[in-house]
């Protein structure tokens, strides 16, 4: 069963990903981008990280893609016009990516070695309580950083905004 | 395989249940509304219009599902669905009544117990804009579009209080399952005074509640926060354009999307399924009281002073059923034997009541407020709601960090 939702959600969120790349509206676009956060976050929940999975639906699902298609809207962007590409850079790119991705899976599986197969819903850390724990104990620093950071993000973006000083 | 048929079985009971809600619930407010403002309201289908819903469904069915040349046909298609099934989908893990057990089979009363379900329902509240932003879009006209933007805007900007003002009664609860949440209002301060959040030591969850309900009106695109739809400045706002089976989609998702949000009050503020004061105070008798007089009134109207052409039949067959379900309530708190179905009936009926009554504020506040300019709104949202949220919070984690070790 697990495995079974496992399958579909995977072929969902890569179907959508390849959408979002050949799609030539913006907004078809965005919403395949959803589809592959909505898929990632159905995975998290199929691994146990329910809390992972939840936020993952807020915050990329929810807010952030949201603002892209609102800025989409806005701008009222249309469909990209598609142009004639020569067929030459094809001949030499195909040989190259799979020699690509064959080396890389390569030099992914010594590295990784014999790891040990995925449980599903083995993994228990995932819930509200322990995040909140190791985010205000072990990795303060690194999160009130992050938080500053944002800061200095939404006060950038205030000044670039304003028209006059 | 039992998990399989019990669940099939929750499920259908649950969405038979709600679909009829939802219907009637458009047939209260109609008359509600009506009553506010001095007229009789539906009554033409049925004993006082009661048949009225029924009517509506059957016109949205039959009509001809019109589409305008100019729209986006595949996100047209999709955003009434999109906003519909998100809507419906937040039922599934809102809990009503405590773990029963009937004919030997245990089982919990509501479709499933997510240890996140708060969170499910935020991301599904997040994920929701998109069926309204996408409807106004893909309509391509001016109006239809305008209304969505005022809307996502509108949903994104209400969020973070609402978030906020969500997580003040969390802070009490540690947690985040509906059930354990409610679990952690049982019982009584001095013998009367529920431990509902509301009430809840160390730091009554007033503010938040308030903060909850106000931000609950904007979520829901309803009055006084429905620019989204203000039909005299944009005509019907990002629905303009739909027609027939796909209009009733979006409003059968307002509607969902409103019996959500108090429930889900209900679950957090207002102690769930838990009496307003303990059963040995005689909480069990209130409702059949309710239902006597209910029965009572409905009967000597329609025995003694019938208005309507019907009503001398109608009004004394809905008295005895009132009267009937009554009986049955007292029998429940009476008789020892009834206790089975005493734990079914009287956490249906104290969830549904107190939903009820927020839903019926919502209908009220319908009735009696205009409408937000939108400058207004953003700014109620930003330099007020806001604020006052996060003192709440730092409130709360305050005093929940002095008293709660």
């Amino acid at each position: 069963m697990d495995s079974l939702f496992f399958l579909a959600f995977a072929a969902i969120a890569v179907a959508c990903g390849i959408n979002l790349v050949i799609q030539t509206h913006p907004i078809t676009s965005a919403l395949s981008l959803i589809g592959v956060m909505g898929s990632l976050a159905v995975l998290y929940l199929l691994l146990g990280a329910e809390f992972i999975a939840m936020v993952q639906l807020v915050v990329y699902a929810g807010a952030i893609m949201v603002l892209f298609v609102f800025v989409i809207m806005l701008l009222n962007a249309g469909a990209e016009k598609r142009v004639a590409r020569p067929w030459k850079p094809y001949l030499v790119g195909a040989p190259l990516l799979v020699i690509f991705v064959g080396v890389a899976s390569c030099i992914l599986h010594d590295m990784l070695g014999d790891s040990d197969p995925v449980i599903f819903g083995s993994f228990t850390q995932g819930g509200a309580r322990e995040i909140g724990r190791s985010l205000f104990t072990e990795y303060l620093l690194p999160f009130e950083v992050t938080s500053v950071l944002i800061l200095i993000a939404i006060l950038g973006a205030m000044v670039l905004a304003r028209k006059e000083f | 395989m039992d998990f399989i048929v019990l669940s099939l079985i929750k499920a259908g009971l649950i969405a038979f249940v709600l679909l009829t809600t939802l219907a009637y619930l458009q047939w209260v407010e109609r008359k509600v509304l009506a009553h506010i403002q001095l007229r009789p309201g539906p009554r033409r289908v049925g004993p006082h219009g009661l048949l009225q819903p029924l009517a509506d469904v059957i016109k949205l069915l039959t009509k001809e599902g019109y589409v305008p040349s100019h729209v986006n046909k595949p996100f047209y298609f999709l955003a009434p669905f999109l906003g519909v099934v998100l809507a419906l989908l937040a039922i599934s893990v809102i809990p009503f009544g405590p773990e029963i057990e009937i004919a030997g089979v245990k089982t919990q009363m509501g479709m499933t117990d997510l240890s996140v379900g708060l969170l499910f329902i935020l991301g599904l509240t997040s994920v929701g804009v998109y069926g309204v932003a996408l409807g106004g879009w893909a309509s391509n006209n001016k109006y239809a579009l305008l209304g969505g933007l005022r809307s996502s805007a509108q949903m994104i900007s209400y969020e973070l209080p609402m978030a906020l003002a969500l997580a003040s009664p969390l802070l009490l609860a540690n947690t985040l399952s509906f059930r354990e949440i409610v679990g952690t209002q049982e019982g009584f301060y001095f013998g009367f005074l529920p431990r509902w959040a509301i009430f809840q030591m160390p730091f009554p969850q007033v503010v938040a509640f308030i903060l909850y309900v106000i931000t609950a009106f904007a979520e829901t695109n309803r009055v006084p926060f429905d620019l989204p739809e203000a039909e005299n400045e944009l005509v019907a706002g990002f629905h303009t354009e739909y027609s027939s089976l796909k209009f009733a989609a979006f409003f059968m998702a307002e509607y969902a999307n409103m019996i959500t949000v108090t429930s889900i009050a209900t679950l957090l503020f207002l102690g769930g399924w838990h009496p307003p004061f303990p059963r040995e105070l005689g909480s069990d008798f209130i409702p059949p009281l309710l239902f006597a007089a209910g029965g009572a009134v409905m009967l000597f109207h329609g025995v003694t002073q019938p208005r309507g052409k019907w009503d001398n039949i109608t009004l004394p067959v809905f008295g005895l059923i009132f009267l009937g379900i009554a009986a049955l309530f007292a029998g429940c708190a009476v008789l020892p034997m009834l206790e089975p179905v005493r734990q079914i009936l009287l956490p249906v009926f104290w969830f549904a009541g107190k939903t009820g009554i927020l839903l019926f504020l919502f209908i009220w506040v319908r009735g009696t407020l205009p409408r937000f300019r939108y400058d207004q709104l953003m700014r109620f949202a930003w330099t007020f709601l806001f604020p006052v949220a996060v003192v709440n919070l730092l409130a709360t984690s305050f005093f929940v960090a002095v008293f709660s070790n």
